[in-house]
């Protein structure tokens, strides 16, 4: 998917994180996390491997986690990046490139 | 070399007798030579101790640099003296290479961070770290390691020398113009002045600082004239809006109260579980609200308790005042209908830290414990407790009463949600052993309860009735599968915090976090 | 990925305890608290400008979470806003045991949600059938309307009332002895019994009121509601204890059962237990009896 402009998904509330997606040059990855120093790598993974799967090549994200499980980052890159494209309201490939 | 706990502790911090942990209980039997302070006569009859400022006061006391201050913490986060006593030793009389040896820290003395950046401030010794203290402690940025111990711990190390208090500053609601102390009476009234009373006795020289100087005699007095050297009269000592939260309210959450009433069913199906038991529980959401399902079951089998120990907030005076626990006994208060109560309350009695939980004295409160219920920051499947560190390696808690009740009580329960956030509370290993497992006997979560395997007898109860557990490993498990399994930390080899033991044997090392690099 | 079993139409559920699908913290284990079915909410919970969110999150806690014996039903929302058929997309592909019509009105409005749901069911290759509908009513329509729509379909497994905008279209409010939505209640229950399917009680608000709570759901039990919505754990307990049979119902049941299946082996139609006439069509109620003393924990024999 390409990135048209810049959207963002989730909250700064505990168990959550904050997802920016803006348009960019390969991928570029900004993380903070209150669990930074035990699941800082399994954090980038997890969204790194979430773009992949939507065919996202050139974006520059932002994730402000707040200790989420990775079911909530999958689901916070995958709405920020819909949105982005304005198509994060129907037609949702569930069980494709959203898994 | 290893210790009971599996910890590995650095030779060169096993020195002047110093050793590691070898288990529970080490120490009965053996003999403390206690250290008596060197103290001023004051033979000719003084008309007043008050003196201008606490500069004067610093003066009369010879500071001087490479000194040891004490503090107490019943203030809680609510104290402006220790930031006060600093702010003018080091920036109006420029002294430096201080130690402070505190009751416990907290995020009220963030300012005192910035002494340690600047290496006037170069010990900490406390019970409890947090804020930015914590950050620039677990940064490395203090001269030698901070030392952390239990409130039983540090009146033992006060008595045996371990810490020698040059001046001890208590911080007192009133005073009257000789120094004798109440923690009640005045407009920044905590209640309980339990734990300065050791140091009060120890230390070189006293200073009392106040807000509320009232008539002589200010009795009766939880800290006397008859050690205190100098009174200073501040504007005030404290917010008394963070020094007492209006009252503890029980909580609501659902979750806390699942595992209070967990908490509760395994408390009665206990032997212990008779008239005049002696109970102690900490003030987090679920052990607090314990105490309103243990009502139940108290007036169910028509029992009372016999003793409340430890810190008090509204629910046990409450209890109390229903007549349904026959005493407390008091080292600090929470709220502040614990304040009002606090030697009012017919029953309700103030007591030295030392009373209270030192190992080394002959039978504290704590020995005389039949239960008591404790957070936790981490367990792991030793059911070693940590309380100190956040599970990212960072000083940001307090060993406190944890360890002191946890060994003297016969049933210790621990109470803590499986997992906060994406932290799995129940773990493999700790990060840092605060209270050594085989002193914990019941782990309750809101996804089950498991039994330390030490304690067969209290299985047996559970089973009889039928209250469901499991092994502390599946628990861990459970956690892992919902959070995914951390990756170890990586640390430097600087030692930031050395844990001692209560009974002054070393149980576990802070180092410096190395942080994450992606 | 968790792959749940075929949910069951008929099953125990005393609570339904509903849940904003859009908050992570919740959602992540709301089974741990023991209701019988939990209620994922894309509705009222979830702000307007969120309900994409709210999808996402959805489908990964309900790909990703073990709610083990727990029922997990969601509320989509309603047929008049453009949000429905994604709803229903996303929990169809995400294996949710069943789907809460919000504000139905009609047989027809049953219909086409469960022609959306086929389609879905298709199009992410789910058993055609699997996913199982209750409908919520919250208007006199509805009300009214009660008995064409828990006919409707084979899916529809209950069907609930919505206190709040019921009670708004009646103008009425909340009343402590259930005289605002009496008629309604029992128009539902009716309705309900006649079609076969379950009926379920609207949720109690004032979470300080307890006597105001209990007072209600002992009224659910006397009027033969199956079980009660919930907005809070804490109410859980009370619900489950109400609804528990009686030491005397679970043993008299006991009893029931097991003659009548002695005495259908050997051909006897009517006999009597206690002194008490019986036949076959006291089964299933005797059934019920023990099946909800099981899940509560009083009844271990095999015969339910």
């Amino acid at each position: 998917m390409e990135i048209c402009k810049t959207a963002a998904a989730g909250t700064l509330e505990s168990s959550d994180c904050l997802v920016t997606v803006e348009p960019g040059n390969g991928i570029s990855l900004e993380l903070s996390s209150s669990v930074m120093n035990q699941y800082g790598r399994q954090i980038k993974a997890t969204v790194l491997e979430t773009l992949e799967r939507l065919g996202v090549e050139n974006a520059a994200v932002t994730v402000v986690d707040k200790g989420a499980l990775d079911c909530t980052l999958k689901a916070r890159v995958e709405c920020a990046v819909f949105r982005s494209c304005d198509a994060s309201a129907e037609n949702i490939p569930w069980g494709g490139a959203v898994r | 070399m290893k210790n009971a706990v599996g910890r590995d502790i650095p030779d060169y911090l096993l020195v002047d007798g110093k050793e590691v942990y070898q288990g529970k209980q080490y120490m009965d039997g053996k003999y403390i030579q206690k250290v008596g302070p060197r103290t001023r006569r004051y033979e000719k009859p003084q008309e007043t101790k008050v003196v201008a400022s606490l500069v004067d006061a610093l003066k009369l006391c010879g500071a001087r640099d490479g000194m040891t201050f004490s503090f107490h913490h019943a203030l809680r986060n609510g104290d402006f003296v220790a930031n006060m006593v600093m702010k003018a030793a080091i920036e109006e009389m420029g002294l430096k290479d201080l130690t402070i040896a505190a009751t416990s820290l907290g995020d009220a003395n963030d300012p005192i961070a910035d002494y340690i950046e600047q290496g006037k401030v170069i010990g900490i010794q406390t019970s409890g770290i947090r804020g930015r203290m914590g950050e620039v402690v677990s940064a490395g940025k203090l001269k030698t390691p901070a030392i952390i111990r239990s409130h039983g711990g540090r009146p033992r190390a006060i008595e045996a020398g371990e810490v020698h208090i040059d001046i001890a500053f208590v911080a007192a609601p009133t005073s009257d113009c000789v120094g004798n102390c109440r923690g009640i009476g005045g407009k920044s009234n905590c209640g309980s002045l339990g734990y300065a009373i050791t140091d009060s006795r120890f230390a070189d020289y006293v200073v009392v600082v106040t807000d509320c100087l009232v008539d002589f005699p200010n009795f009766p007095a939880s800290v006397e004239a008859i050690d205190v050297d100098a009174v200073v009269v501040v504007d005030s000592i404290g917010n008394p809006k963070k020094i007492a939260s209006a009252a503890a309210r029980i909580s609501q959450n659902p979750r806390d109260l699942m595992m209070a009433e967990n908490v509760a069913k395994i408390i009665a199906s206990t032997p212990y579980f008779k008239d005049g038991f002696v109970f102690q529980t900490g003030v987090g959401g679920p052990s607090l609200a314990a105490n309103l399902f243990l009502e139940k079951y108290m007036d169910e089998r028509n029992i009372r308790m016999g003793l409340a120990v430890g810190g008090i907030c509204k629910p046990m005076v409450e209890l109390l005042k229903k007549g349904k626990v026959r005493a407390a006994v008091d080292v600090q208060d929470f709220d502040l209908d614990a304040v009002n109560s606090i030697n009012q309350t017919p029953g309700h009695f103030e007591m030295s830290a030392s009373q209270y939980a030192n190992p080394a004295n002959k039978g504290a409160f704590v020995n005389k414990l039949d239960f008591v219920v404790l957070a936790a920051l981490e367990i792991d499947t030793d059911f070693n407790v940590n309380v100190l560190t956040g599970s990212d390696g960072v000083l940001r808690g307090a060993p406190g009463g944890h360890p002191d009740t946890a060994a003297g009580s016969k049933v210790c329960i621990i109470v803590t949600p499986l997992i906060r956030g994406r932290m799995a509370t129940v773990c493999e290993k700790v990060v840092t052993v605060t209270t050594p497992g085989d002193c914990v006997d019941v782990l309750v979560t809101d996804y089950g309860i498991a039994v330390n395997p030490l304690r067969p007898d209290l299985v047996e109860c559970l089973d009889k009735a039928g209250i469901p557990h499991v092994s502390i490993e599946s628990l861990k498990e459970k956690a892992y599968s919902l959070v995914g399994r951390p990756d170890d930390l990586q640390w430097e080899d600087q030692v930031v915090a050395v844990l001692e033991a209560r009974d002054g044997t070393i149980l576990d090392v802070v180092r410096k976090v190395k942080p994450l690099e992606l | 990925m968790i792959k749940r079993p075929k949910p069951e139409r008929f099953r125990l559920r005393r609570t339904m305890m509903f849940m904003n699908a859009q908050k992570p913290g919740l959602i992540k284990d709301a089974y741990i608290y023991g209701c019988d079915s939990i209620m994922l909410d894309l509705e009222d919970a979830v702000a307007e400008n969120q309900k994409d969110a709210a999808r996402f999150s959805l489908y990964h806690a309900l790909t990703t979470i073990d709610y083990g014996n727990t029922e997990v039903i969601v509320r989509i929302n309603g047929l008049d806003t453009p949000h429905w058929q994604e709803d229903i997309r996303v929990c169809v592909a995400g294996g949710a045991d069943g789907i809460r019509i919000a504000k139905c009105e009609s047989a027809q409005d049953v219909h086409t949600v469960e022609a959306a749901v086929e389609a879905a069911e298709k199009e992410f290759g789910v058993e055609v059938g699997r996913t199982l509908l209750m409908a919520a009513l919250e208007s006199p329509k509805g009300i009214l309307n009660a008995y064409e729509i828990c006919s409707a379909s084979d899916r529809m497994f209950g069907v609930a009332i919505s206190g709040g905008d019921f009670r708004k279209c009646m103008q009425t409010t909340f009343q402590p002895d259930g005289v605002d939505m009496l008629a309604a209640r029992g128009q539902m229950l009716l309705a309900a019994r006649a079609a076969g399917i379950q009926c379920f009680d609207t949720v109690f608000t004032d979470l300080d009121d307890d006597a105001g709570f209990e007072a209600e759901v002992r009224q659910n039990k006397a009027m033969g509601f199956d079980g009660k919505s919930l907005i809070n754990p804490k109410q859980i307990r009370l619900v489950h204890q109400v609804f528990t049979p009686t030491e005397k119902e679970v043993r008299q049941a006991e009893k029931i059962v097991r003659a009548i299946e002695e005495q259908a082996k050997l051909g006897i139609g009517v006999f009597t237990v206690d002194g008490k006439m019986l036949d076959i069509a006291f089964v299933p109620g005797a059934k019920r009896t023990l099946k909800l003393a099981k899940a509560c924990g009083m009844y271990e024999g095999d015969l339910v």
